[in-house]
């Protein structure tokens, strides 16, 4: 369990996801491809594969949450792993409708 | 983490330029990252960049935060002493200085210059390092940017990288920018709007053009020749640029979206802009420098819902910044800092990540995080926002606070009033008495008395000018800011010696 905060960098160890968090309420079991996700600055390779279920891939500029846990992520680089809390799945967040202002 | 995730994500897009031989997403990842490799070469507490805009905005903006450096840009066209005297507080500085400001800032000490080209063409030079794109942490300062206060002195805004990063990934969706998309920026770099499109641009895939400084017959020949779809202009341009589209009939078939914020846009203005350019959706963002730019925005369906009402509660939203954007709050704040009833006004305050209200020295923002905007405004019962203005800049006559923008308002309702400013200027009797500087359009023959007479049926005696000055323009910064200061000072000069009139 990782107590996350706004601005940290994790990475998957069973694919190439990273994430910045957005938003984070204390201790969450954040997956990807079903195993911990660690932070971006620890040595480990990413040696594993993503389990069955947890394949779904993750897309670079979308953001995922879990509304309940008051989780939201943005993924910063690509993978095969699908992120989820726990055995939970996170959810794609819809796109923003504003118009550009700057 | 933005130039990164575009320069892996939209990496053969074009970031910069003409669509034939811009700088793509990739190459400018690659520029940014050997920027900070020679930013971190030349150590510096700052990197400043004093010039117009060009590529080193984006890469010198990058390249600085990379390198965990707070960037500074400073307004090109300050006079030498303000120049010299601003650039001295943030030494020991790397300066990438545009044309003939090398020349102005001799003998300053604990300066490095880099002239513009030079640090262009270093940054092209495939054989220096790339820095790890991923150096900064939110925390650390991103942008300073010199805010002039009333009293003249600047201040030193504080933006950090996490106050900017929540603003772009709060209102932006990665790569949704379509391909053809293309920007034209020409607000200066030292504008929170040239900071805060650099980043929208590059988050969102849309490829900039830029413009060196502004000039409206220019601007309106690059949006036709880049075919751009998007525009960001302060309120003084657009009235300039309607003038030439108006004048060559040609319009500007490209134009998708049309955004405008930084002062008060005059409702006749925006009319007219409806008018002219119908197939362009407009934007009205409000925002500071403090808040990471836009807060709050009136969107092109209210634009054009809002022009063809009969309702004037609807019609009324014209003249609105709209409504706040998700992730913002904001609560209308009495002097005593109470919250005020349903649609009375108040004091705008605001409160969420990408507020700073820090300033070198100085946090303004309170216990409970919120930032005081010195804005007076309103919302009205559907949650759209109304500015009136600074609330230093409210007449106090014979004991009551005046506003003007109320007066301005009326002013501009006239038949043959394009701009008017209303400000205080001393007297004994009363404190301050209300005066006004009025623009006429061309062709116009309204008179003084006429004016008067008409604001006075509208607002009654105590807020109608005693004395209205017919000007050719009034007096704006680069901005668009209205320098009310020197507006007071010449009308103070101008009716000052007369005794109080009729009130």
């Amino acid at each position: 369990m990782a107590g996350l905060k706004p601005g940290a960098r994790m990475r998957s160890v069973t694919c190439t996801t990273e994430v910045v968090v957005v938003r984070a309420a204390g201790e969450v079991d954040l997956r990807c491809g079903g195993e911990p996700m660690v932070d971006v600055a620890e040595a480990a390779a990413a040696t594993g594969t993503p389990a069955p279920g947890f394949d779904g891939g993750t897309l670079i500029g979308k953001r995922y949450s879990d509304e309940g846990a008051g989780l939201e992520v943005l993924c910063t680089k690509a993978g095969q792993g699908a992120l989820s809390i726990g055995e939970i799945l996170l959810g794609v967040q819809g796109a923003k409708p504003l118009p550009a202002s700057d | 983490m933005i130039l990164e995730m575009a320069a892996d994500g939209l990496a053969d897009r074009v970031a910069l330029g003409s669509r034939d031989d811009g700088v793509t997403f990739a190459e400018l990842g690659r520029r940014s990252r050997r920027a900070a490799t020679v930013l971190a070469g030349m150590p510096c507490n700052h990197v400043v960049l004093v010039d117009e805009n060009s590529p080193a905005v984006p890469i010198g903006l990058f390249g600085s935060a990379i390198a965990s450096t707070p960037f500074v840009p400073v307004n090109y066209r300050l006079a030498d002493d303000r120049l010299r005297a601003i650039v001295s507080q943030v030494t020991p500085a790397l300066v990438i200085a545009g044309r003939g400001v090398p020349e102005r800032l001799v003998g300053l000490e604990g300066i490095q210059l880099i002239e513009r080209a030079h640090f262009l063409t270093m940054v092209e030079d495939e054989a220096v390092e790339e820095s790890d794109g991923w150096g900064c942490d939110p925390e650390t300062v991103a942008v300073l940017l010199f805010t002039s206060g009333t009293t003249g002195d600047p201040k030193a805004a504080v933006l950090r990288h996490r106050n900017l990063a929540s603003y772009v990934v709060g209102s932006v969706e990665f790569g949704a920018a379509a391909e053809d998309e293309c920007a034209i920026v020409s607000v200066p770099p030292y504008h929170i709007a040239a900071i805060s499109s650099v980043l929208t641009t590059t988050y969102s895939g849309r490829r900039v053009v830029q413009l060196e400084a502004f000039d409206p017959a220019r601007w309106v020949a690059t949006v036709r020749a880049e075919s751009a779809t998007h525009a960001m202009v302060v309120p003084t341009m657009l009235g300039r640029i309607l003038d030439v589209v108006e004048s060559d009939g040609l319009g500007l078939p490209s134009l998708r979206s049309l955004s405008y914020g930084g002062g008060p846009m005059p409702a006749p203005v925006v009319e007219r802009a409806l008018r002219t350019l119908p197939d362009v959706d407009l934007v009205n963002a409000y925002g500071l420098t403090e808040t990471s730019s836009t807060i709050a925005l009136l969107g092109p369906e209210h634009h054009r819902a809002a022009f063809a009402s009969d309702d004037p509660t609807v019609r009324a939203r014209l003249g609105s910044v709209g409504q706040v954007l998700p992730g913002v709050e904001l609560s209308i704040r009495d002097p005593a800092g109470a919250p005020v009833t349903a649609g009375e006004r108040g004091e705008i305050w605001v409160r969420g990540e990408q507020v700073s209200g820090e300033y070198v020295g100085l946090t303004t923002t309170d216990g409970e995080g919120w930032f005081r905007t010195r804005d007076a405004g309103h919302l009205d019962e559907g949650g759209f926002l109304y500015v009136h203005g600074r609330l230093d800049d409210v007449i106090v006559r014979g004991g009551e606070n005046l506003s003007p923008g109320e007066i301005e308002e009326v002013l501009l309702a006239c038949d043959g009033v394009e701009a008017a400013a209303v400000v205080g200027i001393p007297d004994i009797e009363w404190g301050e008495r209300i005066v006004a500087a009025v623009v006429l359009s061309p062709g116009a023959s309204v008179t003084e008395e006429e004016l008067r007479v008409h604001v006075q049926g509208t607002l009654r005696s105590a807020r109608t000018p005693e004395r209205i000055k017919f000007v050719g323009e009034l007096p704006f910064n680069e901005s668009g800011k209205l320098l009310r200061r020197v507006l007071r000072d010449e009308l103070a000069g101008e009716f000052g010696a007369e005794p109080a009139g009729a009130g």
